[in-house]
């Protein structure tokens, strides 16, 4: 079978002022996969995915979705072709109510149907969300709000959805609740990529994997072969 | 230098009536001292300031207490009351304390009668008269400085023995004693319309040519104590909205239709200063409508407000004036769809530059832009064009007719403005309630994340200075339409200093809090023009209690009813789903 990419970053250089933040940086995303990319704090991670949504400019490269290239194209427009993000940090609204916050979510979509249909998938999925459909976002625990994140992001119907430490902060329990939902959302289709810290977790749930260190990828190779492999074991598994 | 020799007596005392009383009541008791030293001040400074003799000419209730004896009596019982708050003793005990606090501010007034009766202090301290003492006196002079120290005394006790009352006791009192002010302050108003139906009788009876006659305050106290007493507990508004929304709209279609009747008479019945008030008063509401697009929606600050009322006002002016520089004389009704759409203009050339500015910068830089336009429009650069300080004069009135018509002088504009209000009002509200309207408040909550949801900021931003602009434009050609001319001095700070508190106090985001923020900070002081040496004291006070009592102003949206409520607890469960209803 010959994946089909879906996702091609290409050579992407970002600057911050002086500050060269990704020196180069390649990842090819196939239909239907997920692919973690794992590093160390401040190489670049967040910077890969804000320079894949638009959210920074890239000075060079480019970033193509099937294959039509959307570097240069408004974040917002990017949000409407189908890449949505998921904040680092779990940003709400915080003064809005769950239910607020996932409309908000359905911005793109025009049509009144389309996001009741999707609050009542985001409920569907998260029915501890239902429970707190009133409740304002700002006063959710870690959990609840990553799952207001992600539910939020769902909303816009994303093809590929970027999901930026989704299971930073949490309880144990609440990171495999975390990971049991992306596999959910990959079982039902949709494309990920993966921003984790975590790395033995994001592994274990990823086709593949990127290892990004200082603004360039070191390392890529399949999800299994990663977790075999030394150097990953030794940076970010813990294991000597 | 007058209020530390009258307050001296009042320190010596305090020793001794703290050291008599048992250990545990000291801080009551020191409180009690200290909130009658603080209640002397404010009624010195009420009596220096010249607010009690300018009141003073006001009657509250004719031939018995004046207004400004009554707000030097409200600072004695409110002394008194302050002082025996949140203080569980014994009745006696509360009484007196009362007594103590509001007779130690009367010993301060008391104090001033004797030494302004010594030394003449009118070189420094206009105000502190002969006129002031008689007030203070009942007109008794030297003789009588003993007066204002029983009367905070009394009035101090009677506070304590309020506070004895029940909560609900206490409210109706309170309620009564609003009403009874606010009955009497605008008498005038009430008794023009009555003596023109068939109430004529009732009015003679109730109020006085100014004030309310002695059986019209007692009526007045007796019913509203009385009517709010006795209120069943469960509110109406609640009852309310426990209705079908069919029967709902049974009440509420007369109720509207009422309303618009009564909105549609007045000014026939109180005459022209009271229209040209309201009329200035929708103005407003039309400006507060716009910021609250741009600062209460967008949360974007724009302190050059006044710009955009500026462009509004000059465009009408000179495509509609018959004199020196009119440049068209368009009819009115042309010239407004092309000054709303020049303050437009000007609010995207006002939005661009400064779109990726955030915060407090924003301020700074709104401001800016503001005060360019009020100096260029006043400048010699564009005398020629506007007129300079001389302005542009001859804006003929928007519709042409006869002076003894309805529609003449300022009742014409009252009408054009409460449409306007009205208008602009159904627009702000539809556009809230609007995909936009979300997109404004995704990037007043979270400007970054509304930019990860897939909101154009750019556009966003740009339509939201846009829109604000176009209100205040809209807002200034009613005014130069109300004026009949635009000038120079016209264009202030203050204006746009105005329309940004009227929103913070009637509550940001919210378009009814515009209308009632509208009618507090610009109706009010518009009624009370011989007071008007005291307006930005009134209104610094106003703000400072608002941000105390009720940072998030006096009707809230919900969103930020919601900060200030739960500030980190649980949302109770709200009854309604409606959509993002903010
Ligand atoms: N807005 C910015 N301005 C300047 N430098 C930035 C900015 N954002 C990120 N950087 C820098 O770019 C580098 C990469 O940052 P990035 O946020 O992408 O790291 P990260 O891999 O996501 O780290 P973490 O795991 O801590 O989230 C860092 O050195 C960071 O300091
Ligand atoms: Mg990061």
């Amino acid at each position: 079978m010959n994946p089909t990419p879906i996702l091609e970053v290409d050579d992407i250089h970002v600057y911050y002022g002086n500050i060269h933040a990704l020196k180069g940086v390649s990842l090819t995303i196939n239909k239907g996969e997920i692919v973690t990319l794992i590093g160390a704090n401040g190489a670049g991670k967040t910077t890969t995915l804000n320079a894949i949504s638009g959210l920074v400019p890239s000075r060079e490269g480019q970033v193509r979705l099937r294959g039509e290239t959307i570097s240069g194209v408004a974040s917002h427009l990017i949000v409407g072709r189908g890449i949505v993000q998921v904040p680092e940090g779990r940003r709400m609204f915080a003064r809005l109510t769950v239910e607020e916050n996932l409309r908000m979510g359905g911005y793109t979509l025009t049509r009144a149907a389309d996001v009741q249909a999707g609050i009542d998938r985001a409920f569907e999925m998260f029915p501890r969300l239902k429970e707190r459909r009133t409740q304002v976002a700002g006063t959710l625990s870690g959990g609840e709000q990553q799952m207001l994140a992600i539910g939020r992001a769902l909303m816009a119907g994303p093809e590929v959805l970027l999901l930026d430490e989704p299971s930073m902060g949490l309880a144990p329990v609440l990171v495999d609740f975390v990971f049991d939902t992306i596999s959910r959302l990959h079982a039902e289709g949709t494309t990920i990529l993966l921003v984790e810290q975590n790395a033995r977790m994001a592994l274990q749930i990823a086709d593949r994997g990127y290892v990004i260190e200082t603004g360039m990828i070191v390392l890529s190779d399949l999800a299994a072969n990663l977790r075999e492999n030394d150097t990953v074991r030794k940076a970010y598994l813990g294991i000597v | 230098m007058t209020v530390t020799s009258a307050g001296m007596p009042a320190t010596g005392t305090a020793p001794s009536a703290t050291g008599s009383a048992p250990a545990m009541p000291v801080s009551f008791q020191r409180r009690v001292i200290r909130t009658g030293l603080l209640g002397a001040v404010i009624a010195l400074y009420l009596c220096m300031v010249g607010i009690v003799p300018i009141f003073n000419a006001r009657p509250l209730v004719q031939g018995v207490i004046s207004l400004g004896q009554a707000a030097l009596f409200l600072s004695l019982f409110a002394t008194g009351f302050v002082a025996t708050r949140r203080v569980a003793e014994s009745s006696s005990r509360l009484i007196a304390d009362g007594a103590i606090a509001g007779g130690l501010s009367g010993v301060a007034l008391s104090a001033l009668v004797l030494v302004g009766s010594m030394v003449d202090v009118r070189a420094f301290m206009p105000n502190a008269s002969p006129v002031l003492y008689g007030i203070l006196t009942f007109n008794l002079g030297t003789v009588g400085f003993w007066i204002p120290m029983a009367l905070g005394a009394v009035l101090g006790g009677l506070a304590g023995a309020v506070g004895l009352a029940s909560p609900r006791l206490r409210r109706s009192l309170f309620v009564g004693l609003i009403s009874l002010f606010a009955l009497g302050l605008f008498a005038g108003l009430i008794r023009t319309p009555m003596l023109a139906l068939p109430v004529d009788e009732l009015a003679r009876l109730l109020f006085a040519s100014d004030g309310l006659t002695l059986i019209g305050a007692v009526v007045v106290l007796v019913l509203s104590v009385g009517l709010h007493h006795l209120q069943r507990t469960r509110r109406l508004d609640r009852q309310f909205a426990a209705l079908p929304p069919s029967q709902r709209r049974r009440i509420q279609i007369p109720l509207i239709a009422l309303a618009a009747v009564f909105v549609l008479v007045l000014p026939q019945g109180l005459g022209s200063f009271f229209a040209q008030v309201i009329a200035i008063v929708a103005l407003y509401v039309m400006m507060g409508l716009g910021l609250n697009i741009t600062l209460g929606l967008a949360g974007l600050l724009d302190l050059g407000f006044v710009a955009f009322f500026a462009v509004g006002a000059y465009t009408v002016g000179l495509l509609t004036s018959t004199a020196e520089f009119g440049i068209a004389q368009w009819p009115f009704w042309a010239a407004v769809p092309v000054a709303v759409i020049v303050a437009m203009v000007f609010g995207a050339f006002l939005g661009l530059p400064i779109l990726s500015i955030r915060g407090d910068y924003l301020a700074i830089a709104t401001m800016g832009f503001g005060e360019i336009i009020r100096i260029l429009a006043g400048s010699d650069l564009m005398k020629p064009l506007l007129g300079g300080p001389r302005g542009i004069i001859n804006i003929p009135k928007p519709i042409e007719v006869p002076p003894d018509s309805l529609l003449a002088g300022p009742n014409q504009i009252y009408y054009i403005a409460l449409i306007g209000a009205a208008l602009i009002a159904f627009v702000a509200w539809r556009l809230r309630a609007s995909r936009l309207g979300r997109a404004w408040i995704a990037i007043r909550e979270d400007e970054d994340v509304a930019e990860a949801i897939g909101i154009n900021l750019i556009q966003t931003k740009i339509l939201a200075y846009m829109l604000g602009a176009a209100f205040a434009g809209l807002g200034g050609a009613v005014f130069a339409a109300l004026v009949g001319s635009i000038f120079a001095s016209s264009i202030q700070l203050m204006v746009s200093i105005n329309v940004a508190s009227l929103i913070i106090v009637g509550g940001m985001g919210s378009i009814p809090g515009v209308i009632v923020g509208a009618i507090f900070l610009i109706g009010l002081p518009e009624l009370f023009r011989e007071f008007s040496e005291y307006r930005f004291l009134f209104y610094g006070i106003a703000l400072i209690a608002m941000m105390q009592l009720r940072p998030e102003g006096l009707l809230p949206s919900r969103i930020v009813r919601r900060e200030f409520q739960h500030g980190g607890g649980d949302e109770p469960p709200e009854s309604s789903t409606s959509p993002l209803a903010l």
